[in-house]
């Protein structure tokens, strides 16, 4: 294999859940070595988020983890035991960039906030992704993207005019924030290596999340309008959105940007009385009676498959999709051919496919190679590899329970 | 060019220059790298970016200097106009590119190539140059000449499929978000192929897809279906993300919030709060109070159990408002979040405190507008101050004339032809 990006760039890694490890997945899925640290106590609870190996929740069963951290390294310390904080120092003297993601006011508690550890290493990068901030009032309240989606504004804007929302699914900012607070990592370690300085980085999820709705924001500051749901209507385009296709549960999207482009689309549609009628002649009159329109879109659509609505509709550079499942995700064509997803045999869990960073660098691969690592699995590696360990010192390390 | 001097904040990527060549799939990835100090140079067509056209508008006047959206995610930046399909317009860009550091484009696969300007090319002119391509499915493969638009990204990574109700179409986020992942997708890429060039000297080519940028979105589905052949479906707001069926939206007095009921390790605190606080307004079952949280497994937890528990609950949110619950969730640590709208946010005291909000100065509309400010707080090199997006061609004469020492002759000529 080729070089990687990050080859060289070592990350002591004590996030956890979501937000922290996907940003840490990122510098790992480009070849930077990330030392991930847990205690066998107190694991990363994503280790047991379902689904798991024979429906059994256990340390090294959960796929979802696997996938989360991928290429990483798994060492287990007790922080509560003196000489685990003493090789967490260690680990801190070696790294570039120390990342945690725990609830503001504990690393400081271990005696590993930004200042204690600059003292061991001081042009250390030390990075803390948490709900709010680090400071301020509400700093301290606990958050998931389930209800962090809510704060930052996403779940008021998804669903219908005429319905409460529907929460957008998943966790939203914790898949909105790990990038940013990946790539500024990337550009305190070119700061760093220009001038031998290190720094603290305090990503706020919340903070972060409304880069996403920068435009709805200007627009109540400016113009006082209270952005809403609006389906998935857009005031560009229209036809604009997701139109029932024949057989079960499957849908299509479709949009109709201007005139030649709809009249491209009635000749597909097989020129249906109703689109040559009165109201929908101009895109001002399409866009006025749009709830008709949609519903006599799919009058047609719904004799179709969506692959067929795409492949029509794409031919004749018109904007159409699949609106993908689970499945149709794992089979698609565009990418495997872009071997998105990457095989790997999980010692425990036996081959899964591992997801890949959304993109590829010409000189330099990216993407999952090992898959995420079994609780402790590395720990003996670490410490000799990394931190020059006598058989001596880590056969006692043992037997005094530093690693549980 | 270690222990270089910087004592005025030029932001972490300060010495470096961006060549910005996109619509709005990657408006927002510059934007980013003039956040953290980078010199970015928006390249917009003569007469202006057709991103200028895109609603909202202030005052709603459809005006190419009144794009909101345009103002939002290109702040910041400088502009100059170019069209690069011309031929005085490439070479023109190929000089920019001999100085330039990045170059981040947006165009449809190819079309970079046939304008004689694709990453082999500009790597002749200037080896160390990263080039970042942002496209809806990649450069290389059967959908990358697809005819794309925003929710057809989200659509096809997904996301839609298990958003919405069950009654009704998969939906997306109302605010198109696929593009912003792209982008933010794009900034890290960019940034991976920087590292390596610090390191080597040698410039690459970063090929991102914004529909794979967007899969992750998705979370556990694919080893859902992969390990168990299930397909996660919508649920409006009951989800089944861990397992069984839970609320994941619980209306209140005056709107609703949001609240995870999770089991073991990782819900037990949360839980043992939300009752004790239920008690103290006794609203909270003998039941309810003997449960034990750490091992009440909810993949496992029957729904005559579950629904138990979620009908007392629900009945304890009615009795407040959104602000009364977020206030007294903090205090207890209870993880409860208010939905709310962008009103409430720009009332949000945390966000004040920690000073997010930039007010910027727009003299042309003799105006301050708030933005949201820096995306990170760092303390060596803190995110740079947004400032207004440029107007079209705004900065021609300080990279035309006085950098690349082009006479004001030419500079009109080359106005007159639409090349500038």
């Amino acid at each position: 294999m080729s070089k990687q990006a990050l080859e060289g760039v070592k990350v002591a890694d004590f996030t956890w859940v979501a937000a922290g490890p996907l940003t840490t997945n990122y510098l790992a899925q480009c070849g930077a070595t990330v030392v991930k640290i847990e205690s066998i106590t107190k694991p990363d609870g994503i280790r047991t988020f379902p689904p798991n190996k024979d429906n059994q929740a256990g340390p090294n069963r959960s796929l979802l983890f696997s996938m989360e951290n991928a290429n990483k390294l798994s060492m287990t310390l007790n922080l509560k035991h003196p000489k685990g904080l003493e090789l967490v120092k260690r680990l801190v003297a070696w790294a570039d960039i120390v990342a945690e993601n725990y609830r503001p006011g504990t690393m400081e508690r271990w005696g590993l906030g930004y200042e204690d550890l600059k003292k061991i290493n001081p042009s250390i990068i030390m990075f803390s992704s948490s709900a709010q901030g680090q400071t301020g009032p509400d700093a301290g309240m606990g958050a998931t993207g389930i209800t962090l989606q809510s704060l930052s504004g996403f779940t008021h804007l998804t669903g219908w005019p005429d319905r409460d929302p529907a929460p957008p699914w998943g966790a939203y900012t914790d898949l909105t924030a790990p990038a940013f607070g990946a790539a500024a990592l990337m550009a305190a370690l070119d700061y760093r290596d220009r001038t031998g300085k290190g720094q603290y980085l305090d990503l706020s999820q919340y903070e972060a999340g409304l880069h996403y709705l920068s435009p709805a924001i200007l627009d109540y500051h400016v113009n006082g309008r209270v952005a809403g749901r609006t389906g998935n209507a857009q005031p560009y385009a229209a036809p604009h959105g997701v139109y029932r296709c024949s057989g079960e549960e499957r849908w299509c999207c479709i949009a109709v940007f201007n005139e030649k482009e709809w009249t491209a689309f009635r000749q597909i549609m097989g020129e249906p009385g109703w689109a040559k009628e009165e109201r929908f002649s101009t895109f001002l009159k399409r866009k006025k009676n749009e709830a008709e329109l949609n519903a006599l879109v799919e009058t047609w659509t719904s004799r179709h498959s969506p692959e067929d609505v795409m492949a029509m509709l794409q031919e004749k550079g018109i904007s159409a999709g699949v609106v993908k499942n689970a499945q149709d995700i794992y089979e698609d064509p565009q990418l495997k051919e872009r071997e998105f997803f990457k095989k790997l045999d999980h010692p425990e869990i036996g081959p899964l496919s591992h997801r890949s960073v959304g993109f590829k660098l010409s000189r330099t691969p990216c993407g999952p190679i090992r898959p995420g690592p079994c609780l402790g699995e590395h720990t003996e590696q670490v410490c000799r590899e990394f931190l020059g360990m006598s058989d001596e010192e880590f056969v006692d390390l043992i037997t005094d329970g530093v690693f549980e | 060019m270690t222990n270089q001097k910087q004592d005025k904040n030029m932001g972490a990527l300060g010495p470096y220059r961006v060549l910005d060549l996109t619509d709005e799939k990657g408006f927002l990835c510059g934007r980013l790298m003039a956040d953290l100090g980078a010199e970015v140079i928006k390249i917009e067509p003569p007469g202006g970016d057709p991103g200028r056209s895109l609603p909202p508008f202030y005052k709603d006047d459809p005006h190419p200097e009144k794009s909101l959206y345009y103002l939002a995610y290109n702040a910041s930046k400088k502009s100059i106009t170019l069209d690069i399909e011309t031929t005085d317009g490439q070479d023109i860009f190929k000089k920019l590119v001999k100085t330039a550091d990045f170059v981040i484009e947006s165009y449809r696969p190819g079309h970079m190539d046939n304008l004689g300007l694709g990453y082999e090319d500009l790597s002749r002119i200037n080896p160390r140059v990263v080039v970042t391509s942002i496209s809806p499915f990649g450069q290389t493969g059967p959908y990358r000449n697809f005819h794309s638009f925003d929710l057809l990204c989200s659509a096809m990574s997904g996301h839609m499929f298990i958003t919405g109700d069950p009654d009704r179409a998969p939906l997306h986020i109302s605010l198109p978000q696929a593009y912003l992942l792209g982008s933010a997708e794009a900034l890290m890429a960019t940034m991976a192929a920087h590292y390596y060039r610090r390191k080597t000297g040698l410039g690459q080519h970063a090929d991102v897809a914004i529909r794979d940028a967007m899969i992750k979105t998705t979370v556990n589905t694919v080893p859902m279906w992969e390990y168990k052949n299930e397909i996660t479906k919508r649920g409006g707001v009951f989800w089944t993300l861990r397992g069984e069926k839970q609320r994941v939206l619980w209306p209140c007095k005056d709107g609703a919030v949001s609240f995870g009921m999770h089991g073991g390790g990782f819900g037990a605190k949360t839980n043992r709060e939300l009752v004790k606080w239920m008690d103290s307004e006794g609203m909270a079952s003998d039941f309810l109070k003997t449960i034990d949280w750490e091992n009440l497994d909810m993949e496992t937890a029957t729904p005559e159990l579950y629904n138990e528990l979620s009908d007392a609950i629900l009945r304890f949110f009615q009795t407040h408002t959104k602000k009364e619950l977020a206030r007294e969730a903090l205090d207890r640590g209870v993880m409860l979040s208010p939905v709310q709208t962008v009103a409430d946010i720009s009332e949000s005291t945390q966000l004040e405190a920690r000073d997010f909000w930039d007010e910027v100065e727009h003299w042309d509309l003799n105006v301050r507008i708030r933005y949201p400010g820096a995306f990170i707080q760092i303390t060596e090199t803190p995110c740079l101050k947004t400032t207004r997006a440029p107007h079209i061609g705004e900065h021609n004469e300080d990279i035309y004339i006085r950098e690349l020492k082009m006479t004001s002759e030419e500079l009109a000529i080359l106005s007159g032809a639409r090349v500038i």
